[in-house]
């Protein structure tokens, strides 16, 4: 079996600076790491090829950086690692980006065989869209599934699958054909530690690079800013409140007094909360 | 049908300049809003779009659709009945067996059908499972943008819609265009616009379109579906008072104090994301950009430090209670009221004394 799993490199969220004045966000020295959805769904492939057999391959679009990225996830156990990286790519919104990753996957079809199963995270934690996911699949013809809790049963040779996908209200049973894209939810597993052979394999490999012409792509239009149909017209920061909290006096109060006025101040500006929560809570 | 003449205009140059928008695009017309019908419920969410898409409508002097797709009966007369009472002018309607279950293929069919054939300029969906799944299918198969996620729809004084989104876990706010393509699609995630007010109204023009697809064209097989056992998990984003815990509470276990709480006061509760991370908490309880948006009456906030990506998530509370140790947490920036105090000793005062203030007794006491 051949899956292949596409993987971003994003910077961690949570060290996110963004300037003052310029309302730009401050890269240097953000660390950058493993989109952390993406993790699930790698996880998800290396437990596949335990199961199966076959092979992994870690594909992502990005700055020569990115490969940094592809490293980490060989460290995992993947296989192989693609880097699509062109200049050409930059400024490419959701359209752009599903366009160029599914001219990659064809590529690595034709190059290392065609893949059964493509892999994504739900979301990534940068742009947070969830749709470059179901955008390569319709751009490849796969059926999609999307929020998959588990994947109950793959039959390799009857190209046959079995899996739990989350919906709003509870988990739907699907069962459909291989080849599919499937996009992990959070939490189905945690990723491995990978182990020392990986780890030195990952040091050793060559990644595969490839620019938009290699990775087969002649339609340039359809990259990067011009092959996207949505401008970004302005980037502005949160406007921040006038008004901060009202903060309760502390001074020599016990916790119950605090409690007592806390909630006195709650009812007093919300009034009709006390009467609901008299028939709704408490009870 | 064919999409050869919805491809990208031949001089395609940078996008972000404003061009004339190609002629077979000119007749695209009307504010759409898919209204999310799955296991016979209408998702809340496609009403608070119905209200957004009204103003939108009203502001381009043009009508306020809604899209139902579903199986013949009751439940889908009904989505359509609210459809009207919530704004919508006109019903677009695709009645089939084949819709009962949600399946990629046969919704992205009768959706792309339905553009296709009655082209509207702005299409809206609900930032939901289902809504993205679907949203991103049909944006690519008609080759048009789709902003995700949005937090504001506006219309600028050229028509264009104005989607804007937070990015980089609501560290910044962009404003996102799709200038020369149709429709402009958007998705915005439950509970971030408000629910509009709802009017019986008479059931008005329902436009119906057939579904061009049979059971054996689609690959997928529904094969059962379970429902959530806790169905509390589904009402976080809806709750009137949310009660949530952050990193300052220490433990897992000292989770239960927010629960407690939430329990005294029929509230529901959640937690930030670190303790999701950390695993304390299931990461369907995560209030915030990337867990639940919520808009409840009264949010309780304990020990949480109020990072941009929690307050994105918690800003349409009607009043917001901060509880931390550290009189500098941005918390206290967007909350209404604060105290500066440990929320582990603070939370068993602020139970008793609600369940105290509450209890029948204490009412009777009140009104005499």
């Amino acid at each position: 079996m051949h899956i292949v799993i596409c993987i971003k490199q994003v910077p961690d969220s949570a060290q996110i600076r963004v300037h003052p004045v310029t309302n730009t966000i401050m890269r240097q020295g953000v660390p950058t790491i493993i989109n952390p959805y993406d993790l699930f769904a790698l996880e998800e492939a290396l437990k596949l090829r335990g199961a199966h057999g076959g092979e992994v391959t870690v594909l992502t679009m990005g700055p020569p950086m990115a490969e940094d990225a592809l490293r980490k996830a060989l460290t995992y156990g993947a296989d192989r690692a693609v880097l699509l990286t062109d200049r050409c790519f930059a400024g490419s919104d959701t359209l752009a980006t599903s366009f160029a990753l599914s001219r990659a996957i064809v590529r690595i079809g034709e190059t290392f065989g065609a893949p059964d199963i493509v892999f994504a995270g739900k979301q990534t934690i940068d742009g947070d869209t969830a749709q470059v996911g179901p955008g390569i699949a319709k751009r490849l013809g796969l059926l999609q599934f999307t929020y998959v809790a588990k994947i109950d049963s793959i039959d390799v040779d009857a190209r046959e699958i079995t899996v739990k996908r989350r919906s709003e209200g509870g988990t739907q049973m699907l069962k459909s054909r291989l080849p599919c894209l499937i996009t992990m939810l959070e939490g189905t597993n945690e990723i491995r530690r990978g182990s020392l052979d990986d780890a030195m394999r990952a040091a050793r490999s060559q990644i595969v690079k490839w620019s938009a012409a290699e990775a087969g792509i002649e339609d340039l239009n359809k990259c990067g800013l011009r092959g996207s149909p949505t401008v970004v017209k302005r980037v502005f920061a949160p406007t921040t409140k006038a008004e901060k909290a009202t903060q309760i006096d502390m001074t020599d109060k016990t916790q119950h007094d605090l409690a007592d006025e806390l909630i006195a101040a709650i009812f007093t500006r919300q009034p009709a909360l006390e009467h609901e929560l008299a028939f709704d809570g408490g009870q | 049908m064919s999409n050869a003449n919805r491809e990208a205009p031949p001089s395609a140059g940078r996008a972000g300049i404003k061009r004339e928008l190609p002629e077979h695009f000119r007749d695209y017309r009307h504010v759409w809003v898919f209204i999310e019908l799955e296991r016979g419920e209408v998702h809340p969410v496609s009403f608070e779009l119905l209200g957004e898409g009204r103003k939108l409508a009203d502001k381009l002097g043009i009508q306020l659709a809604g899209i139902v797709l579903g199986p013949p009966g009751e439940a889908t007369q009904h989505a359509v009945a609210e459809a009207f009472a919530y704004g919508a002018d006109l019903v677009y309607l695709v009645e089939a067996p084949l819709l009962a279950d949600y399946r990629n293929e046969p919704f992205t069919k009768a959706m792309t059908d339905l553009v296709n054939t009655h082209k509207p300029e702005i299409l809206l969906l609900g930032a939901t499972t289902l809504g993205r799944d679907l949203a991103g299918s049909v944006a690519t198969t008609l080759l048009t943008g789709l902003t995700a996620d949005c937090t504001e729809l506006d219309v600028d004084v050229d028509g264009s819609l104005a989607a804007t989104r937070p990015t980089f876990g609501g560290s910044l706010l962009c404003t996102i265009y799709t200038l020369n393509y149709r429709p402009q699609m958007a998705t915005v995630r439950p509970r971030v616009m408000a629910m509009p007010p709802r009017t019986d109204k008479p059931v008005g023009r329902v436009i119906r379109h057939k579904l061009s697809m049979t059971e054996e064209e689609i690959i997928t097989k529904v094969l059962g579906f379970n429902l959530d056992r806790q169905s509390a998990k589904a009402n976080l984003a809806y709750a009137d008072i949310v009660v949530a815990g952050g990193l300052g509470l220490g433990s897992a276990e000292n989770l239960q104090l927010v629960k407690n709480l939430a329990r005294a006061i029929g509230a529901e509760y959640g937690c930030s994301r670190p303790l999701v991370q950390k695993g304390w908490m299931p990461a369907d309880r995560q209030v915030g950009q990337t867990g639940k948006t919520i808009r409840p009456k009264l949010y309780i906030a304990a020990g949480i430090s109020g990072a941009i990506q929690h307050r994105v998530g918690v800003e349409g509370a009607d009043l917001i209670v901060a509880i931390n140790t550290d009189p500098n947490a941005p918390i206290f920036e967007f909350a209404h009221l604060g105290i500066v105090t440990d929320a582990i000793r603070f939370l068993p005062a602020l139970t008793e004394a609600f369940t105290r203030r509450l209890s029948p007794h204490s009412h009777d006491k009140l009104a005499s």
